[in-house]
């Protein structure tokens, strides 16, 4: 017969969200956990990152992405918090059992609490839909960056990189070092959807244009890619016909954007966020499951580990307190956002508890005011010379300024 | 002459601008705390960059290790550190922190392992 393991709190995924939940639950005394981990090794998609900017607002230092992964690796192993790593969950119950495949044949265990962590994974060619033949030659940036960071397997010679984000202007410069051909970054949006500073440290220093509101139109080549159609687009996202350009290259890497990870989710019976993608969450992250939480980039994509850690850690307290008390406040208010803001996190508020209040812009803003309110009374309002879709802004919220029977609301003014 | 460019030592990434004259920086503005005005100096002056890569491991549970500097070196000799850092061959195990390459190219810098990798 199989047995059924109990624990106090599982972790599924050992990314610097799990990580950084365990480390922290073990701190107040919860030492009754475990990690779930698919991969061989924990860190996450931060062992193949492994350019420098990581851990500036947490270390304030420099490192790179497995050198800051390390760091909670070596905090976890401090305290012996248990990983199995090299295991798969298949799948989680609304009562909180969990499903996974591993070496030794399928662990089957009971939890008080589940956290999700499971990270986030990239849109691909399919989801966006792009006419022409399937070649290969066609990656997404974080595959490339995999094989050539993880497995030392170069993708190409000649490259055309389709998608601004961050990811894929940080394999430009990559594969430039590496020797490659970079030959350009076409964006479909009027905005860059990574960061300046990339645009400036990975496409600028290399002389490689971004060239914005232009699209891949068709795909050649038959085995493998022999290069792309590129047309300029209309401010309504459609390609402009007679501004076609043929650019030759062996490879197209796509970075057009992550979504969070929610199959086991869904299994689990938690209500998604439409705009997010994640979990619908309320203060303590905890979603509309009882006793199933999320944090990091399963629950929203983060451009900053940083503030994933921080995240992971806010639930973590909250875990902690579900573990003692059995219950946590019910939180009926909701979160409402305007037409500029795309979502936010948490949706759901008790208003009778400070939390950090994540969001990010619909487009780009300049000289706006992030104004958040209850009953049309003002609870704090921040001023921004600049707001991006690439930066998400977070604001702590005082639980003295809230009262405990209106909705929230937030919007972002101009 | 006026020269812009974003402040890429924190994510915030503001907008900086420079008045340069004969490689001369006059006045710097936009930068939210005094390190965007060190960078633009600098940027404009001698710009610095670190860089990212990896080395080769025999008997590793990979086949690379991952190495960046210990602090940033001139733009211009970025790719002869490549060519020095693509000679390296390290033996696992390696652990984050060992150094693979001292004093890089006379830089003052070295180039260090940023991932710990066992033997197979
Ligand atoms: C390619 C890429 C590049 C990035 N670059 C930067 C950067 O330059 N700077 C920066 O600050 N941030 C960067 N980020 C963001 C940052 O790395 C992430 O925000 C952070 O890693 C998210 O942590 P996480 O724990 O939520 O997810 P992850 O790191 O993705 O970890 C999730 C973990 O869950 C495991 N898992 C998933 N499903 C299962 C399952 N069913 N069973 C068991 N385990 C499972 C995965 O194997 C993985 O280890 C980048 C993100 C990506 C995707
Ligand atoms: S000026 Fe300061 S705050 Fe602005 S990007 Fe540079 S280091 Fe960051």
């Amino acid at each position: 017969m199989r047995s059924v393991k109990e624990v106090s709190v599982a972790i599924i995924g050992g990314g610097p969200a799990g990580l950084a939940a365990a480390v922290r639950l073990y701190d107040k005394g919860i030492k009754d956990i475990v990690i779930l981990e698919r991969e061989k090794m924990p860190g996450g998609i931060l062992r193949q990152c492994i350019h420098d900017g990581f851990g500036l607002t947490r270390f304030k230092e420099t490192l790179s992405g497995p050198e800051y992964a390390q760091r909670f690796i070596d905090m976890a192993e401090e305290r012996k918090i248990p990983y199995i790593t090299d295991t798969t969950v298949l799948e989680i119950t609304p009562d909180r059992k969990i499903y996974a495949a591993s070496k030794n044949g399928i662990l089957e265990i009971q939890a008080k609490a589940v956290i999700l962590a499971m990270g986030c994974r990239e849109r691909t060619r399919g989801a966006i839909s792009i006419p022409g033949e399937r070649p290969s030659g066609v990656y997404t940036a974080g595959v490339a960056q995999s094989y050539i960071n993880l497995y030392n397997k170069m993708v190409g010679k000649e490259v055309v990189i389709l998608g601004s984000g961050d990811i894929g202007m940080i394999m430009a410069r990559r594969l430039t070092l590496e020797g490659a051909h970079v030959q350009a970054v076409f964006e479909i949006q009027p905005y860059s959807s990574g960061l300046p500073r990339n645009v400036e440290q990975c496409l600028r220093d290399y002389n490689i244009p971004l060239y914005l509101s232009h699209t891949v139109t068709d795909i050649l080549g038959k085995e493998r890619l022999e290069g792309v159609v590129v047309s300029r687009v209309d401010e309504h996202m459609q390609p402009i016909p007679g501004t076609e350009k043929t650019y030759t290259c062996d490879t197209l890497i796509l970075s057009v954007g992550l979504i969070p990870e929610n199959e086991l989710s869904i299994g689990a019976g938690v209500t998604l966020d439409g705009r997010s993608k994640g979990a619908v969450v309320d203060e303590n992250y905890q979603t509309d499951i009882e006793g199933i939480f999320a944090a990091g980039n399963v629950l929203h994509v983060h451009d900053l580990v940083d503030f994933v850690s921080r995240e992971a850690e806010s639930l973590a307290d909250a875990v902690a307190a579900y573990i003692e008390n059995g219950e946590l406040r019910k939180c009926s208010l909701e979160v409402e956002t305007d037409t500029n803001i795309t979502h936010t996190i948490p949706q759901k508020i008790s208003g009778e508890k400070s939390f950090l209040l994540s969001m990010r812009v619909r487009q780009p803003m300049k000289n706006c005011e992030i104004v958040i309110s209850q009953g049309g009374q003002i609870i704090k309002k921040k001023n921004f010379k600049k707001a991006l879709p690439a930066e998400m802004i977070q604001i702590p919220i005082d639980a003295e300024k809230l009262n405990s029977s209106e909705n929230l609301e937030v919007s972002a003014i101009c | 002459m006026l020269r812009e460019f974003i402040c890429i030592m924190c994510p915030q990434g503001c907008a900086l601008q420079a008045e340069e004259e004969n490689g001369k920086v006059l006045e710097v503005s936009g930068n939210t705390c005094p390190r965007g005005k060190e960078y633009a100096i600098q940027e404009i002056t001698a710009p610095m960059r670190n860089i990212a890569t990896s080395v080769k491991v025999e008997n590793g549970e990979l086949p690379l290790a991952s190495v960046r500097l210990t602090g940033p070196i001139p733009k211009s000799k970025i790719f002869r550190a490549m060519d020095e850092i693509r000679k390296i061959y390290v033996k696992a195990p390696v652990k984050t922190g060992d150094i693979v390459i001292e004093n890089l190219l006379g830089t003052g810098e070295s180039v260090i392992i940023t991932k710990t990798i066992h033997k197979i």
